[in-house]
C-alpha cells in the first residue's frame, strides 16, 4: 500500500509516500536511523505486516520537521530517500 | 412532532436458508461510523445477518446496539462468535472486538466481496468523509485518498439538505432527476454555504427538485475531483450510504463517463462486511477460535 503523509505550507501541498509493500522484506530498516528528526517507526499494518510509518506525534508537525531537509536549503538528496535500500520512500517536493 | 426528513431507515436482514449452528467459523464485523453503525455476521464466509443502525453519542453502545439487532432472533450470542473485528471511526471503542482494523482496508475487502474481484477503484461515501481507494484483485489497498473532515460531499450534507427542503431522504435522488436539464451546481466547498445558497434559490422561486439537482451535481462534482486526483479505473464501485442515492450516483457516472459496478448487497455494509472477512481470515490463520 502507498501510505501518504502530507502537510500544507505557504508554498503548496506536500506528501511523503511510503510504499509499504517494499518494507515487508526489508531487514535493514535503515529509515529508523537516517532521519535526522527520528520520524520513522515500524508498525504492524492492517494485513499484519511490519512496515515503516511516520510516528503518530510527528504527523502533525511534518511541516517543521521535514523543513530542514527540503532541497530548497541546498542539502542535496533527502536522507530518508537516500537511506532506504528498497526505494520505498518518495517525496512530492 | 414535526417530521424529521433526514431520518433514514434503520434495517436488518437475516438469511432465510442458512444456519449458524452448522457453520464452522462464525465471525462478525462492526463498523461504527460517524452517522451509522453496521454489524455483519458471516457463517463460513457467507453473509448470514446484518443490521444498520444510527450511531448514538456513545460508541460502545452503538456497536452493541448494531450487533444485537443483527443477532436478534437467531439465538446467536456474542460469546459464540469466534472473532469480532471493529472498524470505522469508533473502532477503538468497541469493547467486545478482538481486533480493530482501519475502515479503508475493510471497505476495500468488502467491496471486493460485493462487487467481485474485478473491482479496482472504490469510492466510499460515508456520513462524515469520503475516500477514494485503489485495491488489487484480493481487495488489498494499494493507495487511497481521503477528503478532509468536511460534510460537503458526504451523507451528513445530504441529510442537511433533505431537512431544509422537507424531502424524505430516500426521495432526494429520484426527485433530483425529475429536472430536464441540470441547473448550475451550488457551492461544493462547504455544506453551510451550500445550505444558504439553496435557501436563497428556494426564495427565488426554484422548485425543490431543481434545488436538489443543483446540490446533487455539486456533490458529484466534489467527489469526482477527489477521484481524479487518485485516478479512476473502469472497474469502479461505490460504497456507503450515498451509493443509494441515484441522483448523485448517476451524476458521478456521467461526469466520469463510466458506470459503477452494481451489487445485490446493501452498499452501507461494505465496511462491516470487510471487517468480518478479515476476522474469518484471522481465524483461519490460527487466531482466536473458541
Amino acid at each position: 500500500m502507498i501510505a501518504n503523509y502530507g502537510y500544507m505550507d505557504g508554498s503548496g501541498e506536500y506528501y511523503i509516500s511510503i510504499d509499504t509493500d517494499k518494507c515487508i522484506e526489508c531487514a535493514s530498516r535503515a529509515c529508523l536511523q537516517v532521519c535526522p528528526s527520528q520520524l520513522f517507526e515500524i508498525m504492524t499494518d492492517d494485513y499484519d505486516d511490519e512496515v515503516a510509518a511516520i510516528k503518530k506525534d510527528g504527523r502533525r508537525s511534518l511541516k517543521y520537521l521535514c523543513a530542514e531537509c527540503k532541497p530548497a536549503t541546498g542539502r542535496g538528496e533527502l536522507p530518508c530517500q537516500a537511506g532506504c535500500p528498497n526505494d520505498a520512500i518518495k517525496h512530492s517536493w | 412532532m414535526t417530521q424529521e426528513y433526514w431520518r433514514w431507515k434503520e434495517n436488518n436482514w437475516k438469511s432465510a436458508d442458512k444456519d449458524w449452528t452448522k457453520a464452522e467459523i462464525v465471525t462478525a464485523g462492526i463498523d461504527v461510523g460517524s452517522v451509522s453503525s453496521q454489524a455483519v455476521i458471516l457463517a463460513d464466509g457467507e453473509l448470514y445477518a446484518y443490521a444498520s443502525m444510527r450511531t448514538g453519542s456513545n460508541s460502545p453502545d452503538s456497536a452493541l446496539n448494531a450487533i444485537t439487532a443483527a443477532m436478534e432472533g437467531t439465538g446467536l450470542t456474542l460469546d459464540k462468535i469466534h472473532y469480532i473485528v471493529g472498524t470505522g471511526y469508533g473502532r477503538v471503542n468497541v469493547p467486545f472486538a478482538h481486533k480493530a482494523i482501519t475502515e479503508i482496508a475493510c471497505h476495500a475487502r468488502g467491496a471486493n466481496f460485493m462487487g467481485g474481484n474485478k473491482v479496482r477503484t472504490i469510492l466510499d461515501m460515508g456520513g462524515q468523509d469520503c475516500k477514494g481507494i485503489h485495491c488489487d484483485e484480493k481487495g488489498k489497498v494499494l493507495n487511497f485518498l481521503m477528503n478532509d473532515k468536511c460534510a460537503a460531499g458526504t451523507g451528513r450534507g445530504m441529510e442537511v439538505m433533505a431537512d431544509l427542503l422537507s424531502v424524505p431522504i430516500a426521495e432526494v435522488g429520484p426527485m433530483s432527476l425529475e429536472v430536464k436539464e441540470d441547473p448550475p451546481p451550488v457551492s461544493s466547498t462547504c455544506v453551510v454555504f451550500a445550505k444558504s445558497e439553496a435557501m436563497s434559490l428556494l426564495k427565488q422561486g426554484w422548485p425543490k427538485n431543481k434545488v436538489l439537482a443543483a446540490y446533487c451535481s455539486a456533490m458529484a462534482h466534489r467527489v469526482v475531483t477527489l477521484l481524479e486526483r487518485i485516478g479512476v479505473e473502469k472497474e469502479f464501485f461505490i460504497t456507503g450510504g450515498i451509493a443509494k442515492n441515484i441522483g448523485v450516483v448517476s451524476r458521478i457516472e456521467k461526469e466520469l463517463g463510466i458506470k459503477a459496478i452494481k451489487s445485490e448487497y446493501d452498499s452501507q455494509i461494505a465496511g462491516a462486511l470487510g471487517a468480518a472477512l478479515f476476522g474469518k481470515a484471522l481465524v483461519e490463520k490460527g487466531g482466536k477460535k473458541k
